[in-house]
């Protein structure tokens, strides 16, 4: 390669992102997120550009089931990755049931951070029931954690609520977990 | 920008050769904020996390070898046995999201004073292995890694490819100092490793100086105080002492985190409290080793 190419210039690729078990066949600008390639390509605004670098869990989704913050993930890197977002969370018509858990205990004032919340959850409880320990799990106790609140509040805690609805949140999670 | 993939090792060393201002990109928790934030436009990207091996740990000759690209989560999933004092420091690190994503060797290649795996890593004498494809391979005692803020011993041509330490013989803690446990930065941080079979003692200063240091003088102090046969309570003039010669060994700046004589204070406590801590759990062995 010769060293007067332009590199500044955009470059882009195509590629297939699968997004909620649809193949979507697109091109993308090397540098775009995974968070605005969601947002402004495929038209899934469910996850929210809180602050653009990892502090607000609100951009979560989950990536081969695992939670990332999409707007630190790179969508060049996931071509062979299966992506879930919170549109993807409901079986059909039926709620996810940490979707119905929100509604039912009332845990969002604006909904603003809710998608983040939510696949947030999913990966957690995910987590937990593959053993992993947290700050908050007892050296030597069980690692299939029983999910009380501290735990809770602990493996949530990448996730912030403007509206201070932490309450209800942990409660809904909790209803979920048990 | 370009976006490099290499499918192993070798293609990657062949690419940051050709290429020496690719930058490498592992979990892209700290690349990703620079490119969002357009602190930085890199040419290139040289993507990492195709390259499997980077991900695993082994054994030999009784010493570990962990790949660059291990996440916080899989270490402390994994490695919290071998690695106390590491697998402490990686509980600490930004948010559950972060630590799925998130490597040692990213903590590594930016090399932030702040860095939370730098203390352990310190403490248990690891050793950093680089690699380029001129000159092959090398490792670095984590001692001379750090050579000024963000700025490590690694060559522009040069990878991370693992780091290499001993699993614990004896307790180990870390503690950092922040305003709320989730995604802070340390004020201040402290790691320390007691080896009772050599009778020593490590200890890594976080967030206290333009990089992570030991502790040195500190070191040779408690290791010669403490009465390793008979595992006695500490004596608390020792103890402060301990804690003193640590604070001493730190050069802090004032800064929107903290104040140097804040940050000297914190960590003549969190000196004394880890110190503390290991301590009881080396009375508490009941093993003659
Ligand atoms: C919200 C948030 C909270 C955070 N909290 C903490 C915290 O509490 N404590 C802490 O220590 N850090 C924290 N960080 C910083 C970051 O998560 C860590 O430094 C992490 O270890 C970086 O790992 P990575 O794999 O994501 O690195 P990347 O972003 O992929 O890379 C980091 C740097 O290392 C270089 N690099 C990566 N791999 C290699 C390699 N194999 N060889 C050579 N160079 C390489 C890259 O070019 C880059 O310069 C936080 C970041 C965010 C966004
Ligand atoms: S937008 Fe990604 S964490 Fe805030
Ligand atoms: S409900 Fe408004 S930010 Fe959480």
């Amino acid at each position: 390669m010769n060293d007067d190419e332009d590199l500044s210039a955009p470059v882009t690729m195509e590629m297939r992102l699968s997004v909620n078990g649809i193949g979507y066949p697109i091109t993308v600008d090397t540098r775009e997120t995974l968070l605005d390639t969601l947002r402004e390509r495929l038209d899934l605004t469910g996850a929210k550009k809180g602050c653009d670098h990892g502090q607000c869990g609100a951009c979560t989704v989950l990536v081969d089931g695992r939670r990332v913050t999409s707007c630190l993930t790179l969508t060049v890197a996931l071509d062979d990755r299966e992506i879930t977002t919170v549109e993807g969370l409901a079986d059909g018509s039926v709620p996810h049931p940490l979707q119905t858990a929100f509604v039912r205990h009332d845990a969002l004032q604006c909904g603003y951070c809710t998608p983040g919340q939510l696949c947030s959850a999913v990966g957690m409880l995910a987590e937990a029931r593959a053993g992993w320990p947290s700050i908050v799990t007892a050296d030597g106790g069980s690692v299939d954690a029983r999910l009380d609140e501290a735990e809770i509040r602990e493996r949530m805690s990448g996730n912030l609520c403007r509206c201070g609805a932490y309450v209800n949140i942990v409660a809904a999670i909790a209803e979920v977990a048990r | 920008m370009e976006f490099l993939r290499p499918a192993s090792w070798a293609e990657a060393l062949e690419l940051k050769a050709e290429y020496p201002d690719a930058v490498p990109i592992q979990g892209g928790t700290d690349v990703m904020v620079e490119i969002n934030f357009d602190l930085r436009r890199p040419a290139r990207l040289l993507d990492l996390n195709p390259v499997a091996e980077l991900s695993r740990w082994s054994t030999t000759g009784g010493v570990l070898r962990v790949g660059a690209g291990m996440t916080y989560t899989s270490l402390i999933r994994e490695l919290s046995a071998d690695l106390p004092g590491l697998a402490q420091a990686s509980r600490t690190v930004g948010s559950p999201q972060i630590r799925n994503r998130g490597s040692v060797g990213g903590n590594l290649g930016a090399a932030s004073p702040a860095g939370d795996s730098h203390p352990p890593l310190l403490a248990a004498d690891a050793e950093i292995e680089v690699e380029s494809r001129a000159r092959g391979s090398r490792l670095i005692p984590a001692t001379a890694f750090y050579q000024g803020v963000k700025r490590s011993a690694l060559a522009p041509d040069e990878l991370i490819r693992a780091f290499h330490v001993a699993p614990a013989t004896g307790p180990q803690y870390f503690s950092k100092i922040g305003t709320r446990n989730a995604m802070v930065i340390a004020v201040c941080s402290f790691a320390i490793a007691l080896h009772p079979r050599r009778r020593a003692v490590g200890t890594g200063i976080g967030s206290a100086a333009p990089t992570p240091r030991r502790a040195g003088a500190a070191e040779e102090y408690i290791a010669a105080e403490l009465d390793w046969d008979s595992r006695a309570a500490l004596d608390p003039r020792v103890v402060a002492r301990f804690g003193e010669l640590v604070a001493q060994a730190a050069s802090p700046i004032d800064d929107v985190r903290g104040t140097a004589d804040y940050r000297r204070h914190a960590l003549g406590v969190l000196a004394r409290r880890t110190l503390t801590w290991a301590w009881h759990e080396h009375m508490r062995e009941r093993t003659t080793t």
